[in-house]
């Protein structure tokens, strides 16, 4: 027995915490607006849900059985289902099958083990998958559906469902919808004022509740909002990120909204339309491709605010949260290096502490 | 034209002189890297390496006709210093830690011969004529000269013991952190 | 009095439940004692007895070598029967050298030096000298000879004495039950430590889990107004002597210093009492309280055993091990040192030792790191231990030094909560090792360096004496040559 009770340093006792229990939390978090998204989108949503998280697993498990690693503990960590699990939430929910399978393909082989697998990945998976598909397949990355509630007139069945999945068979055309950024930018690039197009999108209410177009994330802000508080309370994210990113996002809203209405929509608007409250809760809280310090995430988080409105008031895309998280996902490791916390006993240069008083 | 060629060549060749004088008057008369090497090297001039001294091996180092890791008793830790300041990537992963060792004089078999003492380079042997020497094991560093130089074998090398105080905690394996 | 937070920290299980309803109870003396002569940290002290000798209890042993040194003393009467190389009570195994003594069963105490009756009329250096002569290191676990922590006195002006009773180490009680049931003995110990600092104020820090504890030390202190008894808040690593000390100051010891440039000077119960003993009754250092704690052990105590007595007579005297333990440490499960077995010797130093089972100890494989930053927001010392230990990993040993490895104290509280359960303190344990044997290789390397210029110095000095020498002879020779043949032709 001597020997082997000497093999490893402290401490004797260890918390907990671990890698699948996080994410499974994560996972649990994600399940209410899920589940309304998928009442409110009907079973086309739900069906390439599955179909898009059932890639990732698979993908997850080519990767790492052609590498001769071990499949089934990776499997189990949960961190594949989250990535899928995301990127269904930023797809139209009325996509074709191949849209989910080459999203997961993007995700979990491009963006993370091409770069080492778990932990080694400089961007979010997820975001990178949303954003190839966006520039790769824009019609049908932009074709938004009204909500058409599980079960209500106009939903469609199973079959029907499977068939739009599967089959391409096109949503009809009169169901097509706009989400409330995007109808309120081609609003404003055919010269109406943003002060009048905001007038015709679903109300702050209506948004927070989900009862407008768009991809699962960016619908139902309020259960996605309690997802993230859930996070807060079980320890499993911290303020920091999310507050920096929908307040910096806020206030620049605002700011400008004040200086010129007509050019630019307000902060309330900007906080609670899109992929705000996902973005800000879960993909940019995102472990592995944000700063691991607080100070850190802060920055990270206000870089994320003040680039998802840039792109949002003056690019070309209507939505700019990918793109913002996937630009400050590169700035992380810089982030890093720069913010960080004041070690005990020293300045934030490094240099010991002076003791006061001249002792 | 010719302007331009005329006065390029003179140009040409009033630098060239201004260098060539300057390369002889202004000549350096060591190599500076190779009296920096020399100062990363112990300096004990014990010959382990095979050079004569350390200023021969730092000739050599610097001429790149030897290894970083030439030095025995400086171990890894001059190792490294030397291949950092050469920019030579030396893989010291497999460099083999000799473990250090001291001088120690049997005192049943010294003859007081005296011929230790002489080789020693850190003056780490204390003797008189037809006197048993001893060893000061403080100021030895283990070159082991004595021991080779010895007529009657009476000089052995002991491993410095680990003690409480030196011992460390291993790397954990290399499986972790992946 | 106001409290300041401290930075990070963790809240393990505590698991203090176990021991803390056991009152101290005695160990019957073991048949052996093996007193190592390094159970301190510096130099190892120096035998001073031969075998075969007969010693009574609190006869000096082994005498302390140099300024950072501690004596050891009989811990009973009996007769020295070795001195030889026994397994250090250290994660290494090492053997270490062992004085063995075999009790004689009387255990009468040898003649002691007097008692001191007013040990407030005397001087700081008298105190000093009877605290040093009595073998009392830091009883918390480091071991750091006492007298020499109470010399900081004469070096800067020390406002307050801490004594620090916060106990934040997991399962630990001994500080605990020393606190309730010699409450009386620690603050007369405290008293005098504060005497000798010349430190105007005493605070007693303890952790809001000892509420016993509390009201005892309270109650022992109500005479004495220079005394404050304050409760701390339950926060691992409270008992840290830097974070206490920002706890009850708000001010942070500036690095690579000591709490006394603060004006604070920090000790453990259990080293009031042992002063308390040595002062008021000439009693060297010869026992201390030990938990015996774990999962595995049948019914945890908390002994108090005499110095030298092995780790398996304390646990056959807890009922043995009800089963084959994971880990047995030296100290708590945080910061604690693993123990090669159970047979080695119980030292100055031994707090607790906790035979943990394989669900306490909770130890899991490797997984790759999820930079979730966990181990950046509880590290107390504000360091970033994933980014170290991806650096030291890489063997880019200076690049973590140079984010503050060398700050890190190994509270462990990194690696409690890590979720890959990567072994973070190990690689910050193994790089502060490798860092310290470079630098004494790189000392020594200087040192070669210096002696070999000394002698070729020393040798051209030689020489040119030689020179010197053989021309002055020649011209010695010369100047005798001319009248001699001056002679020869006449």
């Amino acid at each position: 027995m001597t020997g082997s009770y000497t093999d490893k340093s402290g401490p004797f006792t260890h918390g907990p915490s671990s890698v699948s229990k996080t994410m499974t939390l994560v996972l649990w978090a994600l399940v209410p607006a899920t589940v309304f998204d998928a009442w409110l989108f009907g079973w086309p949503s739900i069906v390439l849900f599955l179909v898009t998280i059932g890639s990732c697993l698979l993908v997850e498990a080519g990767c790492l059985a052609s590498m001769g690693k071990p499949v089934a503990p990776a499997l189990k960590d949960g961190s594949a289902a989250l990535t899928g699990w995301l990127l269904a939430m930023s797809l139209p929910p009325w996509a074709p099958w191949w849209i989910g399978v080459v999203g997961a393909i993007f995700a979990i082989w491009l963006a993370k083990h091409l770069f080492g697998g778990l932990g080694q990945n400089v961007f979010n998976p997820a975001m990178v998958a949303r954003v190839a598909l966006l520039v790769s397949f824009p019609v049908k990355m932009t074709a938004w559906v009204a909500p058409r509630p599980l079960f209500s007139n106009g939903s469609p069945g199973l079959l029907d469902s499977l068939a739009i999945t599967f089959a391409g068979a096109a949503p009809p055309d009169t169901m097509s919808a706009a989400s409330a950024l995007g109808y309120v930018k081609t609003e404003l690039s055919r010269g109406v004022p943003v002060s009048e197009s905001i007038h015709h999108v679903p109300d702050l209410m209506d948004m927070a509740l989900g009862m407008h177009p768009g991809s699962f994330g960016e619908t139902s802000a309020l259960l996605i909002l309690a997802g993230g508080l859930f996070l807060m309370w079980r320890k499993v994210i911290s303020w920091h990120t999310p507050v920096a990113v929908m307040g910096s996002l806020f206030v620049l809203g605002s700011l400008f909204n004040l200086i010129n209405p007509d050019r630019f929509a307000d902060g309330l608007f900007h906080v609670m339309s899109g992929a705000t409250f996902l973005g800000a809760f879960f993909i940019a809280t995102d472990y592995v491709t944000s700063p691991v310090s607080r100070q850190g995430q802060i920055v990270y988080g206000i870089g994320i605010g003040l680039l998802t409105w840039i792109i949002r008031t003056f690019a070309g895309y209507p939505e700019g949260m990918a793109f913002a998280v996937l630009l400050l996902n590169a700035l992380t490791p810089i982030i890093d290096h720069h913010v960080r916390p004041r070690v005990f006993g020293r300045t934030r240069k490094g240099e010991p502490l002076e003791v006061k008083g001249g002792k | 034209m010719l302007i331009a060629i005329g006065s390029l060549a003179a140009l040409g060749a009033a630098l060239g002189t201004v260098l060539g004088v300057a390369a002889r008057y202004l000549a350096v008369e060591e190599d500076p890297l190779e009296v920096e090497l020399a100062a990363l090297l112990p300096g004990a001039q014990c010959g382990q390496c095979g050079y004569v001294g350390c200023g021969q091996a730092a000739a050599a180092l610097a001429r790149g006709e030897a290894p970083v890791t030439l030095c025995t008793p400086g171990g890894k830790s001059v190792a490294e210093a030397l291949s950092k300041r050469l920019g030579v990537k030396a893989d010291l992963s497999d460099h083999e830690e000799s473990v250090p060792q001291y001088a120690f004089v049997q005192e049943e078999l010294c003859i007081g011969c005296l011929r230790c003492t002489n080789e020693c380079t850190t003056d780490a042997i204390v003797g008189a004529p037809k006197q048993i020497h001893t060893v000061i094991r403080d100021n030895c560093h283990g070159c082991a000269k004595c021991f080779k130089i010895c007529p009657t074998e009476a000089i052995k090398m002991c491993q410095v013991p680990v003690t409480l105080g030196d011992w460390r905690w291993n790397k954990p394996g290399a499986a972790a952190l992946q | 009095m106001r409290l300041f937070p401290i930075r990070g920290g963790i809240h393990p299980k505590y698991r203090k439940e176990l021991t803390s309803e056991q009152p101290i109870v005695a160990l019957p003396m073991p048949a052996r004692l093996y007193l190592p002569l390094q159970q301190h940290i510096g130099a190892p002290a120096e035998p001073v007895v031969s075998v075969g000798q007969k010693v009574r209890k609190g006869d000096l042993l082994a005498r302390g070598q140099g300024a950072v040194s501690a004596p050891t003393h009989a811990s009973t009467s009996g007769v020295v029967v070795e001195i030889t190389t026994v397994t250090a009570p250290h994660p290494s195994g090492l053997p270490q050298l062992t004085i063995i003594l075999e009790p004689d069963g009387k255990d009468e105490w040898t003649d002691l030096p007097d008692p001191i009756e007013d040990p407030f009329s005397l001087s700081g250096d008298a105190i000093r000298e009877r605290v040093a002569s009595s073998g009392i290191v830091g009883l918390g676990g480091a071991t750091f000879p006492a007298a020499v922590k109470l010399n900081l006195g004469s070096q800067q002006k020390i406002e307050t004495l801490l004594i620090n009773g916060a106990e934040c180490e997991p399962y630990l009680t001994c500080d605990d039950r020393l606190m309730r049931e010699y409450a009386a003995e620690i603050v007369d110990g405290a008293r005098i430590m504060a005497h000798a600092l010349g430190a105007p104020g005493i605070v007693i820090a303890i952790e809001r889990n000892k509420p016993q504890a509390l009201e005892a030390m309270r109650a022992a202190a109500a005479g004495f107004d220079a005394i404050e008894v304050i409760d701390v808040p339950v926060q691992y690593p409270m008992g840290s002597e830097r974070h206490l000390t920002q706890a009850i100051t708000g001010r942070e010891t500036p690095a690579k210093k000591l709490t006394a440039e603060l004006g604070v000077v920090v000790h453990n119960v259990g080293t009031a009492r042992a002063v308390h003993q040595s002062v008021r009754f000439g009693r060297p250092l010869t026992r201390r309280v030990v938990t015996v704690s774990g999962g595995a052990v049948a019914q945890g105590k908390n002994i108090e055993v005499p110095l030298g007595a092995m780790v398996s007579e304390l646990i056959a005297f807890c009922g043995g091990l009800r089963e084959e333990p994971r880990r047995i440490v030296n100290g708590g499960p945080m910061m604690g040192q693993p123990l090669p077995s159970l047979e080695v010797p119980v030292v100055k130093g031994t707090s607790g030792i906790l035979a943990l089972t394989v669900a306490e100890a909770n130890e899991r494989p490797t997984q790759p790191c999820i930079r979730c930053g966990g181990c950046v927001t509880i590290c107390p010392c504000g360091l970033v231990p994933v980014e170290m230990a991806a650096f030291i990993r890489k063997d880019n040993l200076d690049a973590a030094a140079g984010i503050g490895v060398t700050d890190c104290f190994s509270c462990g509280s990194c690696s409690y909560i890590c979720p890959s359960h990567i072994p973070l303190v190990q690689y910050f344990n193994y790089a502060k090792g490798e860092l310290a044997a470079r630098d004494r290789e790189r000392r020594r390397l200087d040192r070669v360096k210096t002696l070999s210029e000394t002698r070729v110095e020393r040798l051209e000095r030689q020489a040119q004496a030689k020179r010197e020498a053989a021309a002055a002879a020649a011209a010695a020779r010369k100047a005798a040559s001319v009248p001699s043949e001056n002679k020869a032709s006449q």
